[in-house]
């Protein structure tokens, strides 16, 4: 049995954004969502994250960072891209300076679209990498 | 005999008695935040999930050191229940508690390594204490012995108020409570990324939670030596005890590490020498 | 009889001979053989003397005694004059004074007194000449290696290797001298003879500071021979005892004075408050004369003396005044090691700092403290030196003796550097000896009287907290691993054989004295407690076990705990570094693009531990409690 459903930790990282994606990630902590009810952490340290949330688009400056912290994550990890920036670049895609989606990047296994991104939103994708999570697990395992 | 079935349960037990009070305390505290909190056995679900994933390592020296962490720890509860030596069991635990401090300068991550620096800081700003403690007990009780200083029957609480209000305050640096939590803290977010932790993933986080535990239900074995004389009065000294940590977790902002250290060597040498002090006056010297 | 004086003059036939021998590859042969004798004595003690301990033996040493007096003019005049030359005018008044004394006593006292025991041999004894022999001798063979290494990286000082060797084991046999004479007179001739070879070899490099720092030794410890020559005075003048046995089993009152003069000059060979900074200055001499000063010789006899004395110290306020110069000077000693990361400044401080705690138990003088500090002398001799040894060579390798230096020895240096974290484990952690006798101390300590108990306590509880501090954050340091394993390392290999060969003994005698510690408690400290206290003192057999126990664990756990990692399918990782790029050697991608170093340093705390704050209140303290000491005695 997995325990990945029971526990997910997880690592914000806020690319070039506007901050109100963020200030979403944030409110989902809040006593309103209260996502400790179902064991989420927001840990802030890539080593003990199993779920990579990033807001905001990738930039040259930020781009050797995203790709550190997916690395420095254990596997089974998974990368939730939230808010439109985050999957496609968003109104910022035609700047000199941004690259695009995380994707561009390293692979992103859930798109959660809005902006700002809803809490709602954030914690439904959230439960939809989850089955990922334990999908890749078993994968893994068995291999 | 007995005593070490009493240990060997301990061994056992103590993970679970753990781990069901931090579980506890997360929903206290999250109830203290207008919040719901996760369900009980939640430190359990950390726990398994910890064990399935993959252990990222910096280097060879950090996991045997973390492993020598938890096996000291187990050492030091179990001979505490089994009834060795209270003054030895002490520096087993601080020796469990070096292991640590080994293992988290061992990565080389300047989080880890100012996180290791911070804990030692507060090893050296608890141990008089500590040492204090158990001589104001052996000097009331004439034994450094779990079982011999519950069969005495003294009320320790009454000859060492001072020691033991001294113990609650070093007693919240060694459960890792705000305002002490400056080396890390079982908060999610804060500064240092999780101090001495930053550095460790999987199997390693999991190992130190467990010895984490197991060094939870220990103190409270301590806190419940000055109440012995009764162990209804006793349990409801540990329960109580826990619940004001917590409180105190929650209203609390997190000290800077010169505020920890001077203050908990003055509270020390205030209550814990006072103490001392008249305990020896009063009873003399031999 | 014969094995004790072959043990005091055997050692100067290869002190003489290496004088005269300048050939490098003779100096080692000589070394070794004379090395081997010495330890094979020293250890075969017991069976050499054929008889069961204690024994005292009684002869006509008229001759003797002679030889010593002349010896004695000879180097009175000697230090004299170096007073005269190198203007330390002090030295000369002092030697000045101190030789009045004695003469005063050869000529017009010594007729009335007589001595019938001159030598002995007891458990005591027994042990101090196994450390003299065992890690004296030990050291002397490292000294082979690392002085070649100290002269090749010193090309500006002259090579006075022969003299260095001479004066060496000139050391070894007045240190046995030393611990087999009963004659006080006798051992204060050691006593001088062990002030001027510390003074000579602290000098050995001729530079500015070594002169002026040796000067300030040889002062200071002659002010302590000047006390012990008031005592032996005071003692033939006023008809009490001039030999050890019979003056520790007078009655307190008769000999406090004389008692607390020994005390004094005891105080200042082992460095204690006021006199630290001698011992501290020492360490500008060349690692193995650090290393035989702090281990096995000259601050060891002066703790030996004042344990000596414990029976007469146990409660009486000279005892109270002896107990608390060494609670402070541990203390004080510690704090201030914090605030140091010159590896040798630590030991230094370190040392200081545990000796305190041996007088400490020395003047608390009841049985369970005697048998505290009597284990401490023992753990802290060969882990001391075990350190002093691994540091010593680390610096002529690295070019560093900064503890900040010694990250990534673990990759360069593995054995040395597993021998560095035993040496300081040896220092600290439960179950090592040092930590194990600590703890004897404690429980002695809390039946040390309604006033003595609850200070001493403060003082172990505070300095044993900071003892912590000080000794992971190096071990934490050398646990430091930056750099990538790039295959052999040749810099382990450069490394002498000698010295190679005292790192390993130390290392074995490090935790076989910690596996053997319930055969040497029952078979030499127990008895000698008992003999001298007439009550028993040690510890419960549990514990015993436990540390034994414990012992074999901490050797064990690591071994297994390493190789499982590989097979439980660990994967390796960059250090944190907020999500920057970290590469070898700990560079990383900082501001701009540009490629930086990351250092790590250690806490030093220098605003709360400062050196110069604690040296001062510690000076002052010591001074007000030696000052108190002697007004005890003489109420």
């Amino acid at each position: 049995m997995a325990y990945f459903k029971k526990s997910p930790w997880l690592i914000h990282y806020d690319g070039s954004s506007c901050n109100g994606c963020d200030i979403e990630v944030l409110a989902c902590l809040t006593p309103l969502y209260d996502v400790e009810r179902f064991g989420i952490i927001n840990t802030g340290n890539p080593k003990h994250a199993d779920i990579f949330l990033v807001t905001g688009s990738v930039n040259q400056q930020n781009v050797d960072i995203i790709r550190n912290i997916y690395n420095q994550m254990p596997e089974p990890k998974v990368v939730i891209a939230a808010g439109i920036c985050a999957c496609s670049g968003g109104i910022f895609a035609e700047c000199y300076n941004v690259m695009g989606g995380i994707d561009k990047v390293i692979p992103v296994d859930v798109y959660v679209q809005g902006c700002a991104v809803r809490p709602e939103a954030i914690i439904d994708g959230v439960v939809k990498a989850l089955a990922i999570l334990e999908e890749r697990y078993a994968r893994a395992k068995a291999a | 005999m007995k005593t070490i079935a009493i240990g060997i349960a301990y061994v056992i037990l103590a993970p679970v008695i753990g781990g069901l009070l931090v579980g506890l305390d997360r929903i206290i505290s999250a109830r203290m935040q207008r919040r719901v909190g996760p369900p009980i056995l939640q430190p359990f679900y950390d726990i398994f999930k910890l064990l399935q994933k993959k252990t990222v390592v910096v280097n060879r020296l950090q996991n045997p050191a973390i492993f020598c962490h938890l096996f000291f720890m187990i050492a030091t509860g179990f001979l505490f229940f089994e009834g060795s030596d209270i003054l030895l069991i002490i520096f087993v635990l601080t020796l469990s508690g070096v292991f640590l401090v080994l293992a988290a300068s061992a990565s080389g991550s300047p989080f880890s390594h100012i996180g290791a620096e911070r804990e030692l800081i507060l090893m050296t700003a608890y141990e008089p204490m500590v040492l204090m403690m158990l001589v104001g007990i052996y000097k009331v009780t004439d034994s450094f012995h779990f079982y011999a200083i519950l069969e005495s029957a003294k009320p320790l609480i009454v000859y060492l108020p001072g020691i033991f209000v001294g113990f609650l305050y070093i007693l919240t640096m060694k459960l890792r409570k705000s305002p002490f939590d400056i080396s890390y803290s079982h908060h999610a977010h804060q500064e240092l990324v999780k101090g001495i932790m930053s550095d460790m993933s999987g199997k390693s986080i999991a190992m130190v939670e467990i010895a984490h535990w197991y060094e939870n239900v220990f103190l409270l074995g301590l806190v419940y030596l000055f109440f012995g004389f009764s162990p209804v009065l006793g349990i409801a000294a540990v329960i109580l005890t826990y619940v004001f940590e917590i409180l105190v977790d929650n209203t609390f902002a997190r000290f800077r590490w010169e505020l920890a250290f001077r203050s908990a060597w003055l509270v020390a040498l205030v209550l814990g020498g006072g103490n001392l002090i008249a305990l020896y006056a009063l009873m003399g010297g031999a | 009889m014969t094995a004790l004086l072959f043990l005091i003059l055997f050692p100067l036939i290869p002190a003489v001979l290496l004088l005269a021998v300048k050939h490098d590859g003779a100096r080692g042969v000589i070394t070794r053989l004379a090395v081997g004798v010495i330890v094979a004595a020293s250890i075969g003690l017991p069976w050499l003397m054929n008889a069961g301990l204690p024994v005292y033996f009684s002869f006509d040493a008229e001759w003797a005694g002679k030889a010593m007096f002349f010896i004695e003019i000879f180097l009175a005049g000697l230090i004299f004059f170096l007073g005269l030359k190198y203007k330390h005018y002090l030295t000369s008044v002092l030697i000045t004074l101190q030789f009045a004394l004695m003469a005063w006593y050869e000529f017009s006292l010594s007729g009335t007194v007589t001595i019938q025991q001159h030598l002995f041999l007891d458990r005591l004894s027994l042990i101090m000449a196994i450390i003299i022999g065992v890690i004296g001798g030990l050291i002397c063979v490292y000294a082979l290696g690392y002085m070649r290494d100290f002269h090749d990286h010193h090309r500006e000082m002259p090579d006075r290797r022969p003299y260095f060797f001479f004066v060496m084991f000139v050391f070894l046999s007045a240190m046995f001298g030393l611990v087999f004479a009963n004659n006080l007179v006798w051992l204060f001739f050691f006593w001088e003879v062990t002030t001027l070879c510390s003074f000579l070899l602290i000098g050995y490099t001729k530079t500015a500071e070594a002169t002026a720092n040796a000067f300030k030794a040889l002062i200071m410890n002659l002010g302590g021979g000047l006390a012990f020559a008031g005592a032996i005075v005071w003692l033939a003048w006023s008809g009490g005892p001039l030999e050890l046995k019979a003056l520790i089993a007078s009655p307190q009152a008769m000999v406090m004075i004389p008692v607390a003069l020994l005390c004094f000059a005891g105080i200042t060979k082992s460095a204690q408050m006021p006199f630290s900074s001698w011992l501290l200055g020492a360490m500008v001499a060349p690692t193995p004369t650090s290393a035989l000063l702090h281990s096995s010789t000259m601050v060891k006899a002066g703790v030996y003396l004042v344990l000596r004395l414990a029976p007469v110290l146990a409660g009486s306020y000279v005892g109270a005044a002896v107990a608390l110069v060494g609670g402070v000077t541990f203390l004080l000693a510690a704090f201030i090691a914090i605030s140091q990361s010159n590896a040798k400044k630590v030991l230094a401080y370190s040392t200081v700092s545990n000796l305190g705690l041996i007088v400490t138990c020395a003047g608390v003088g009841t049985a369970a403290a005697v048998w505290a500090g009597i284990f401490l002398i023992i753990f802290h001799a060969v882990a001391k030196s075990l350190l002093f040894l691994c540091v010593g060579t680390l610096e002529h390798r690295i070019g560093s003796r900064d503890i900040e230096d010694m990250d990534n020895i673990l990759i360069k240096m593995p054995t040395l550097a597993v021998m560095v974290l035993i040496g300081i484990g040896g220092m600290f952690v439960a179950p090592f000896g040092m930590l194990i006798s600590k703890w004897a101390a404690i429980r002695a300590f809390v039946h040390a009287g309604p006033v003595m108990s609850p200070i001493l306590i403060l003082l172990l509880a505070y300095g044993s907290a900071v003892t912590v501090f000080f000794w992971t954050k190096w071990m934490a340091k050398i646990m430091e691993v930056s750099v990538l394993r790039t295959g052999h390392d040749p810099l382990e290999d450069a490394i002498s054989y000698d010295e190679r060969f005292a790192h390993w003994a130390h290392t074995v005698l490090t935790i076989g004295v910690c596996l053997a510690f319930p055969l040497v408690s029952s078979q030499l400290v127990e008895p000698y407690v008992a003999e001298v206290f007439g009550q028993a003192a040690g510890m419960e057999a549990g514990n015993l076990m436990l540390t034994g126990i414990m012992v074999a664990l901490i050797l064990i756990l690591p071994t297994i705990a390493f190789p499982y990692q590989r097979k439980a399918g660990y994967v390796f990782g960059t250090a944190y570094m907020a999500g920057l790029n970290e590469y070898p050697d700990r560079m990383y991608d900082g501001s701009l693009s540009q490629r930086r170093k990351a250092t790590l340093k250690n806490y030093y705390l220098a605003g709360i531990f400062g050196e110069e704050k604690f040296m001062k209140v510690g000076v002052l303290a010591g001074t007000c409690l030696l000052a108190l000491m002697l007004g005890a005695a003489l109420l």
